[in-house]
């Protein structure tokens, strides 16, 4: 067994509510200084970064593991990882043909920005990102499944965009096994409300939209090996 | 009225002023998912929902929505407070549920 300092919730630029710095390789290089050994690029709907992630944290010797954080019909959020860069992008063109199709209007939401591998700006993404799916949270799970990965809910202790101020309660059929808290200290009160959670692995992320919100160091999972599937396995693959 | 009349009133707390005091509220729209507000609100209406949040400030300005109230006591996020500042969006607050909110400006309105 070995531990690994993680953070599996930062956006890039290509989330238009995402700083511009926060390129993949910026991303990438913040996460190695302060001392992470895996993260998780997740933007809102859409894996159009990842290749550029994982190229960067290779670089820089850290794990990246490729992954979106979706928005449901129901404005639920939720992080999506999967094992394999393909499948992931597999995911990212099922999901962008469920998106909304709204124009993004780049002055009042933000830029879209894709990046390739060589750290270069390599396009846009037209339709604004942050908009609900057609995709219910109900089959979330075993559609992520299906291609690969695992989802968990994303900061459920929040109050917007979250599954349980959402839907007020967490469906007693969910297959979850892992959930995210923004504030653990909001955890044992949420967790009374909901004992669902309590057969859940509760981890923590940044959420970070700019480079000095990328957590430090803290938390740690423990896995079986150094690897995607090692960390997958711990939250439910 | 104007969204100054309606601070004047008093009924809504004060979160962010915005850019235009004086611009004309016309009618009144509920909703707290953003993916429907924002193809559905009328502009220069007053919005009234749940959700305090950055891309909620977002919205409204697409919108082009008088003001945005939140309801139910509902807090709204540094990220939305720091939008709204920046893109010069009137926030209120308040303690009452989604309706009587409403319901408060409707009667100003038509009153």
């Amino acid at each position: 067994m070995t531990e690994l300092y993680y953070d599996l919730h930062i956006h890039s630029c290509l989330s238009p509510c995402g700083d511009d710095d926060m390129t993949p390789a910026n991303i990438a290089g913040m996460a190695a200084v302060k001392g992470l050994d895996v993260i998780a690029v997740t933007d809102h709907n859409s894996c159009k970064n990842c290749p550029a992630v994982l190229a960067a944290a290779q670089e820089y010797g850290i794990l990246a593991i490729p992954g979106m954080e979706i928005n449901t019909s129901e404005e639920v959020h939720a992080v999506c990882l999967f094992e394999e860069l393909k499948a992931a992008m597999d995911f990212d063109a099922y999901v962008y043909e469920r998106l909304m199709a709204f124009p993004n209007k780049e002055e009042i939401f933000g830029r879209q920005l894709i990046y390739n591998k060589e750290d270069e700006i390599c396009g846009t993404v037209p339709n604004l990102l942050i908009n609900a799916t057609d995709i219910s949270f109900e089959g979330l799970w075993e559609l992520v499944r299906g291609f690969g990965g695992v989802m968990f809910p994303a900061h459920v202790d929040k109050t917007a965009n979250s599954l349980i101020a959402n839907l007020g309660f967490i469906p007693p059929d969910s297959k979850f096994v892992t959930a995210e808290v923004k504030d653990l200290g909001k955890l044992h009160k949420v967790r009374k409300e909901n004992p669902y959670l309590e057969g859940c692995r509760i981890i923590s992320n940044s959420d970070a939209h700019y480079l000095e919100d990328i957590h430090e160091p803290q938390l740690r999972l423990q896995v079986r090996e150094r690897s995607v599937r090692g960390v997958l396995e711990v939250l439910g693959m | 009225m104007t969204v100054e009349d309606l601070i004047g009133k008093g009924i809504f707390r004060v979160v962010a002023e915005g850019d235009d005091l004086s611009r004309e509220i016309t009618g009144i729209f509920c909703c707290d998912l953003l993916s429907v507000a924002m193809g559905r609100a009328p502009s220069n209406s007053a919005w009234v929902t749940v959700m305090g949040n950055v891309n909620t400030i977002a919205v409204a300005t697409l919108a082009d929505v008088s003001c945005v109230i939140l309801a139910e006591n509902a807090q709204p996020d540094e990220m939305c407070l720091a939008r709204s500042r920046q893109q010069g969006v009137t926030l209120l607050a308040t303690e009452e549920p989604v309706f009587e909110a409403a319901l408060k400006v409707h009667q100003l309105l038509c009153g």
